[in-house]
């Protein structure tokens, strides 16, 4: 069936909370505003107040919270309204859920999940506009998914509800209304599975969350001009799919990165690490990554555009690991 | 131990605030959820740990609480439900409301018990989670430890409402007491009391204890000096709870001298014995350095797995 | 900037062309992809594509002409650029797949096919290798990247297979490197040398009961039948120089040490590590060598200089059960020996059967060093060796 992101992340969510009474909502607004983006619309009706919890703006306090019940055997998801704010609850996702399992030497663990939106949208300025994925992707203890597709954000988040681990589930404002072949039914997606979205010979595109749709614009404009690039999505952030990606890598001996975070110790650096270190020898040169330009996130609209990855600079990116001007 | 150098990184001792893990632990039920922060090893013994594996794991072995992966400021004992041991301050806060919230969740009327000193009462998480504590009706229980200093910072010159640390709690419509943090019994009933009413009418509770460390924050920190006068711990000595309690059942409950010194050779023999185990016992293999970083089962919490209540 | 074309190596195992035909001429200007030739290779006819821009300058090998590859045919350039250097530089080096050539103190190295020779160009790695896998010589191709870097579509035309190419019902290997060096040397010997073939067979009764004491003790690493005719060989080339020789065109050469080289399969190919200097080594010493040098040829830690240079080489099927067999000569020796099982048969003694424990031992030589009398002598030598083996005697002498 043809359903929008939001539509398929409101079908998954729905689905674990029928079938395990441990599973609980908890965040700001997702009760009777039916979530700031609309993801747990008809909750509070199905479910009640007692499974679906309202929060005052305390990220930490419930975010903790979230952990603590966790511990206690139940299995919180909580929404952030954006992973911005999130930051507020680092400490506890840091230093508690992904430690304590680790702290108790097995004793204790926690089955939690934390999502909402981890990217730019539109003119939501600096404070409201960064990708921080890299961030989760370096504490052990920690599992990271960045689903691009409905198909692959049901799947995802229902591994993510029913996995043992603290999960950070990150979604996209400018996802939440593109639509998707989504399965029908009861399917799980494996956390640690990516997915060759488009085959090629000539190049590999590596892409998560919205630059994969940008990079799948890319492929279609480069097949125009007699290139076929395979674009990969690596689908869970931590842990990566390395096999799949280098595969792909081995195949075409060409790499593109495409990222919207910060170039600096980005996620697509350790992707590149890691690559190099499985297929050195199948490299034309070297990977090349299309990130997110290094300023915090202007206002204006122009500056904006020009600060995060487009279907033009991945192009050029193309262009570049073929030696063609 | 420590001075030995069998005990490593930072330890906290509780010498001179025992009265108070005592006392409250003892007027818990089984059932009963325990936190605290890194000044855990009172709490931890009190709610019944062994201390052989406790030592053990301040001794970093394989046969520590946590096989000596937490070590001194995370000790944890699930089976027994103290919960932990953190190094944050005030950021195990949110966990103890969240394991009350559970509680909640399931129709339970166990209660947490969190402690916390005074230190941590201005944080943003112990602010966050007295908000939360009373919205929600959390059946948490806060024992404040006010043992009047930081680390070398006193209590008022840290917590703007000071002279009644409790007040903060009552900020937030929070029922609050204040006891007297050195004398055991009346620990116990005040904690008592606190718990009936969490139990009963599920809501929250803040009880400020008011006790004392003779020693410094840490091992690695002076008892006295530029922060407090030697005449003041030498003061507060004079009321120290193993002295105050054997006093009382000499006076009024007939004790013998005789029993009492029985006591105190059983409670050395424990610990000589501890030590003994704790040096004894292997420390982890390094193959297991990577072991217990991601949960691999299903269904591995130990309440899934039925958590057995000691 | 002036561009060579070059006599391509399109095939794996072209070694040289014929331009049949010039499709541009002098003076014209063609475009990078144009077909400048048609290249008559060993397998078809096969089109020479522009990899460059420019005018044609100058063609330099005219229709009909054989060259080898890598040899400079055209010139591409500007209509007014200076080609002197270019065209002074003509003669390219050819892949090198050369047999060893040897001093008579030095050992030499051979560059077995799959090499890179060297080049001043950075090369991408993913070049290099499929350079070392297909033979290419880097020195003849010019890069096409920053820096003048080596990258894979500057090898295009020369792999020999194209991306999306027609997919044939037939599974086509591609050969290993191993199996490229077995190919030059296996042809290269059968194609010029002229063998021919003495076969004898040895009594094992002295060496298994040798090899049965071996086993009874620890201290030293069991001795087995091959390292008995090791040592037989080693004791029968010191009293034999003539069969530890090379021809050298025009002239014998005699080899001052013994290097046997041991064939050891591999699952993939053949390999031959070389013992050095037999006829001045203990037998103890030449086991132990062995069982090393072995080893690391299974786990292919051998390098280069390891596994070339035999002067006379053994060859043992006997664990296959193989009665006998007939080698071929791996250059630069001049003869090998073919060593089958150990059989228990009937056998002819005074006049009676009796059980004989045999091993049949076949010579290949090359009958440009070695007469028919020279390798019967030393075969008669070999077998009375193997058949009274003394491992605890030194040997009688060097070279």
């Amino acid at each position: 069936m043809r359903l929008t992101y939001r539509e398929a992340l409101n079908q998954s969510l729905r689905e674990e909370m029928r079938r395990d009474d441990r599973v609980f909502l908890i965040g700001e607004d997702v009760a009777y505003y039916q979530g700031a983006f609309k993801v747990s619309k008809g909750f509070l009706e199905e479910f009640g107040s007692r499974r679906i919890v309202d929060t005052p703006i305390t990220e930490l306090g419930f975010t903790g919270l979230a952990v603590g019940a966790a511990m206690a055997g139940l299995r919180p998801v909580v929404e952030v309204m954006t992973f911005n704010f999130a930051i507020l609850a680092l400490d506890q996702i840091v230093n508690n859920a992904a430690k304590i399992r680790y702290m108790s030497g097995g004793q204790l663990s926690v089955p939690l999940v934390i999502r909402g939106p981890g990217s730019a949208a539109h003119q939501l300025a600096a404070q409201h506009s960064q990708s921080l994925e890299a961030w989760f992707c370096h504490m052990p203890g920690l599992k990271a998914a960045g689903p691009a597709t409905p198909h692959d954000a049901k799947g995802l988040l229902k591994s993510a509800v029913r996995d043992e681990n603290p999960v950070i589930f990150i979604e996209a404002q400018l996802l939440y209304p593109t639509q998707g072949e989504v399965g029908e039914g009861d399917y799980t997606i494996p956390l640690g599975a990516a997915e060759v979205k488009r085959t090629g010979s000539d190049v590999t595109l590596i892409a998560y969350s919205k630059m994969l749709l940008v990079a799948l614009e890319a492929a279609e404009a480069l097949a125009r001009e007699g290139i076929q690039a395979e674009v990969v999505d690596p689908r869970t952030l931590r842990p990566l799919d390395l096999p799949t990606l280098a595969a792909s890598a081995k195949k075409t001996g060409k790499v593109v990165i495409v990222e919207e975070g910060w170039p600096f110790a980005g996620l697509g650096a350790q992707i590149a690490e890691s690559l190099y270190g499985r297929v050195f020898d199948y490299l034309d040169g070297p990977i090349v990554r299309v990130t997110g330009r290094d300023v915090p996130m202007p206002y204006a609209r122009n500056l904006e555009d020009a600060a995060i990855p487009d279907v033009e600079r991945v192009v050029a990116a193309v262009r570049q690991v073929l030696y063609r001007k | 131990m420590y001075a030995l150098g069998k005990i490593g990184g930072f330890c906290h001792l509780y010498i001179g605030e025992e009265a108070v893990a005592v006392g409250a632990v003892d007027a818990l039920q089984p059932e009963d959820y325990v936190f605290s922060a890194y000044r855990d090893h009172g709490h931890c013994l009190a709610r019944g740990s062994d201390p052989k594996r406790v030592m053990a794991e301040l001794f970093g072995r394989a046969t520590g609480l946590c096989k000596g992966k937490g070590g001194s400021m995370h000790l944890i004992d699930a089976e027994r439900r103290f919960m932990g041991g953190y190094a944050i301050v005030g950021g195990h806060l949110p966990l103890a409301a969240g394991v009350a919230f559970a509680v909640q969740y399931r129709g339970g009327n166990e209660v947490v018990l969190c402690f916390l000193g005074e230190g941590a009462v201005p944080s943003g998480a112990c602010h966050e989670t007295l908000n939360l504590a009373a919205l929600w009706r959390l059946p948490v229980l806060f024992v404040c430890e006010n043992n009047r200093y930081g680390m070398g910072t006193p209590v008022e010159r840290a917590v703007a409402l000071y002279t009644d640390v409790s007040q903060n709690a009552a900020a937030y419509g929070i029922e609050s007491g204040r006891v007297d943090g050195m004398d055991v019994l009346a620990v116990r009933q005040a904690v008592s009391k606190a718990a009936d009413l969490v139990r009963g009418s599920r809501r929250p509770y803040f009880l400020e204890a008011r006790t004392y460390r003779f020693l410094g924050h840490s091992m690695a920190d002076p008892s006295h000096g530029h922060y407090r006068s030697k005449s003041e711990v030498d003061e507060a000595k004079k009321r120290d709870p193993l002295h105050l309690l054997k006093a009382r059942l000499l006076a009024e409950r007939q004790a013998v001298e005789a029993d009492l010194k029985a006591i105190e050779q059983e409670a050395a023999r424990a610990v000589q014995e501890a030590v003994e185990f704790a040096e004894a016992s292997p420390a982890l293999a390094e193959s297991a350095l990577e072991d217990d970083v991601y949960t691999r089962e299903e269904g591995a919490s130990w309440r899934d797995r039925g958590g057995r209540v000691q | 900037m002036a561009s060579r074309v070059i006599m391509p190596k399109l095939t794996d195992s072209m070694e040289e062309g014929v331009v049949v035909k010039w499709r541009k001429a002098e003076g014209e200007f063609v475009e990078s992809g144009d077909v400048l030739a048609e290249i008559e290779t060993d397998k078809a006819v096969m089109d020479l594509e522009a990899f460059a821009s420019g005018t044609l300058r100058k063609i330099l090998v005219p229709e009909g002409t054989t060259v080898p590859s890598g040899t400079l045919i055209a010139v591409i350039g500007e209509s007014d650029e200076d080609i002197q250097e270019i065209l002074a530089g003509r003669a390219t080096t050819s892949e090198s797949a050369t047999s060893t050539s040897r001093a008579a103190t030095s050992v030499a190295v051979t560059t077995p096919a799959g090499t890179v020779p060297a080049t001043e160009s950075p090369v991408s790695p993913r070049v290099r290798t499929l350079a070392r896998e297909h033979g290419i010589d880097l020195g003849a191709i010019k890069g096409s990247g920053p820096g003048g870097r080596i990258v894979e579509r500057d090898l295009e035309g020369l792999i020999g297979r194209g991306k999306g190419g027609v997919e044939s019902a037939v599974r086509e290997v591609p050969l290993t490197q191993m199996r490229k060096a077995i190919i030059r040397m296996t042809t290269q010997s059968k194609g010029p040398v002229p063998h021919f073939y003495v076969a004898s067979d040895a009594d094992m009764n002295e060496g298994l009961r040798l090899v049965e004491e071996s086993k009874k003790q620890t201290a030293h690493p069991h001795i087995s039948i091959n390292h008995l005719v090791i040592g037989a060989a080693a004791r029968a080339l010191v009293q034999h120089p003539g069969l530890n020789a090379s021809f050298a065109g025009e002239t014998i050469r005699l080899f001052p040490t013994i290097d046997i080289g041991i064939a050891v399969g591999l699952e993939d190919g053949l390999i031959v590590p070389v013992l050095r200097d037999c006829g001045r080594k203990t037998f103890a010493q030449l086991v132990e060598e062995e069982r090393v040098l072995v080893a690391r040829a299974r786990n292919r830690e051998l390098s280069p200089h390891e596994y070339t240079g035999a002067t006379f080489a053994i060859s043992n099927l006997g664990m296959f059960d193989v009665e006998s067999f007939i080698a071929v000569i791996l250059p630069p020796a001049a003869a090998v020996l073919a060593v089958g099982a150990v059989r228990e048969i009937p056998v002819a003694r005074d006049g009676r059967v009796e059980i004989g424990q045999r091993l049949k031992l076949t010579l290949s030589c090359d009958h440009r060093v070695v007469d028919g009398v020279a390798a019967a002598k030393f075969l008669q030598t070999l077998k009375y060796e193997l058949e009274h083996p003394h491992p605890s005697l030194p040997p009688r002498g060097g070279g």
